[in-house]
């Protein structure tokens, strides 16, 4: 794919107390482009994002982002002064315009009617679609997730995953999801990276529409190979 | 087991011997073999007490007190009135002292420089507070000598400030905010390193500027230790107050209370021992209104998820 990208990061470089945790990361994603990151634990992948959103400083290399670009971490991050509007509009000047899109985007998350809630009131759920919301509301051209279905139950996780991937066809935002679920990157991804001993190990594109279908052979052999990349043995 | 909730209107149900059913909102388990031994959960939590119980066991304790005070000082009690006046005395004097306008003049005077040593005092420690706790540049130049200053007993310094601002109001309102900075300080930085980092992060990342992310997130974070150091503050700048007043002062409460030493009225004595009790006690309860008022978050948090989390 080529056309206008939405982040060039050559060479990143991230050591933390002389241990090396990012070592020459290449990763060059395009403007709309789904694109999951997978590591074993450890392997860097929240210091990349945190790299993206300008919270960790590299040592060496350059990493290239857009202007309007927003995340959604592990947990919620709410700030529990300001009630749930409140909080997806964290940072924008309340105008009447930004207040619809706000509740719109609410509405989206399915959660209009609790805009007027405290964030220490919701659920954890409920909280986590808080944050997705804040998240899409300012229509972000980069979107980084780190691991935004981890702490939720599995059948939240499902629901929340077909919104995220809902949300991404309708917004065509360029995504970085971090993860650790093979399954969740191959059913919601473009591309799959993993990164690897400081670098990219393995680069894939799913082209093929049926790979997602997870009685689908492609889907079987994909996984395996993603599943060998991370260092587990699988029986094939 | 099959649950049934209350009596269904439109069909006559046969009651079915192994049901439990919902009565009065509580679960009633029929005689049933296989729930023998079986029982509604109980409260973990325990009951309140009906508040008129509640009330009368708040107030027992200190009526206890004033019938002891009245009973040792009644006539040809153990305790003289030179050493301390009975309850019915006390109360006279106030009344005179109220009637006559005396008191008033003296809280007043009083209160005015409690209010003002407080609201100096009380900026500057929760500014420095604000700036130290949120500020790497803040902490390094500030924080040393500030935690250096606060180990000097405030009271020392009254004399000093006596030479340095002469008699007048000056060195009283002075002491009081000396004192009232140090508490607000403390606690204030306390409450602004204790802000949690990750949510901290992510305003950032949303893009507030520093000044919206102090107003937004560092200070309704940092209320709870804020407030703490209020209530500190209010009980110090009484403390100060009370030194402050006994000293080259012709008003105030502690004005009344030196001139009453002199002439062994311990009537007077003990209204204005009262009278900062309770000043004492509304300063408290004005805090725990502002608690109330401004973290209107913990409010919700506490009636809705008590002990959810
Ligand atoms: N601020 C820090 N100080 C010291 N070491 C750090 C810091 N941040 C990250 N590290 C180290 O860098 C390495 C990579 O951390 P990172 O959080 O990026 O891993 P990760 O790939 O996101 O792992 P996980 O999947 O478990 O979340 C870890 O070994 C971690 O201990
Ligand atoms: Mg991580």
């Amino acid at each position: 794919m080529s056309g206008p990208l939405a982040v060039r990061i050559s060479g990143a470089e991230k050591s933390f107390g002389g241990r090396p945790v990012l070592a020459g990361v290449d990763l060059d994603i395009a403007a709309g482009e789904f694109v999951a990151l997978l590591g074993r634990s450890g392997s860097g992948k929240t210091t990349l994002l945190r790299v993206l959103l300008g919270l960790e400083q590299l040592d060496a290399g350059a990493a290239l982002v857009p202007d309007r670009r927003t995340a959604v971490f592990q947990e919620p991050r709410l700030i529990e002064s300001t009630r749930v509007l409140g909080n997806v509009l964290l940072g924008q000047r309340p105008t009447a315009a930004r207040r619809d899109a706000a509740r719109a985007a609410l509405a989206e998350v399915g959660l209009e009617a609790h805009a007027g809630a405290w964030p220490s009131t919701l659920s954890g759920g409920e909280a986590q679609r808080v944050a997705l919301a804040r998240a899409l509301v300012r229509e972000p051209e980069l979107l980084l997730l780190d691991e935004p279905f981890a702490a939720l139950d599995a059948l939240t996780r499902l629901t929340t995953q077909g919104l995220v991937a809902e949300l991404c066809r309708r917004h065509r935002p360029a995504v970085l999801l971090v993860t650790h679920d093979v399954e969740e990157a191959i059913l919601l991804a473009d591309r799959i990276v993993v990164l690897t001993d400081g670098r990219m190990g393995l680069d894939v594109r799913i082209d093929d529409p049926a790979a997602r279908r997870r009685d689908h052979p492609a889907f079987t052999a994909l996984r395996g190979r993603l599943l060998a990349e991370l260092g587990v043995p699988v029986a094939a | 087991m099959t649950l049934t909730t209350g009596p269904s209107p439109s069909s006559a149900v046969v009651p079915d011997p192994t049901a439990a059913v919902v009565q009065d909102g509580s679960l009633v388990v029929a005689a049933a073999p296989e729930a023998a031994g079986l029982q509604p959960p109980t409260a973990v939590l325990p009951t309140a007490r009906p508040r008129l119980v509640q009330l009368v066991l708040r107030v027992l304790l200190p009526i206890a007190l004033v019938v002891l005070w009245w009973w040792a000082t009644r006539p040809g009690g153990w305790v003289r009135p030179q050493v301390l006046a009975a309850p019915g005395q006390v109360w006279t004097t106030f009344a005179d002292l109220a009637g006559s306008g005396v008191l008033w003049d003296n809280l007043s005077a009083s209160l005015q420089r409690a209010a003002t040593g407080l609201l100096i005092g009380g900026t500057i420690g929760l500014s420095l507070g604000v700036l130290t706790g949120f500020a790497k540049l803040g902490e390094e130049l500030l924080d040393p000598t500030l935690q250096m200053l606060r180990t000097i007993p405030f009271l020392a310094l009254g004399p000093l400030f006596i030479v340095w601002f002469g008699i007048g109001e000056t060195p009283k309102v002075v002491l009081i905010a000396v004192a009232t900075a140090f508490p607000l300080y403390l606690n204030t930085y306390a409450g602004v390193r204790s802000v949690d980092r990750r949510s901290l992060e992510a305003a950032r990342v949303f893009g507030l500027s520093r000044l919206a992310l102090v107003r937004r997130v560092v200070v309704p974070a940092a209320l709870p230790g804020l407030l703490v150091g209020l209530r500190v503050a209010l009980g110090v700048s009484l403390l100060g107050l009370i030194f402050a007043e006994q000293i080259n002062t012709t008003q105030g409460i502690g004005y009344l209370m030196t001139s009453a030493m002199a002439f062994f009225q311990t009537d007077v004595m003990v209204v204005c021992i009262l009278v900062y009790a309770l000043w004492g006690l509304l300063a408290d309860l004005l805090v725990r209104l502002l608690e109330h008022l401004l973290m209107p978050w913990r409010r919700t948090h506490a009636r809705t998820r008590a002990g959810a989390r």
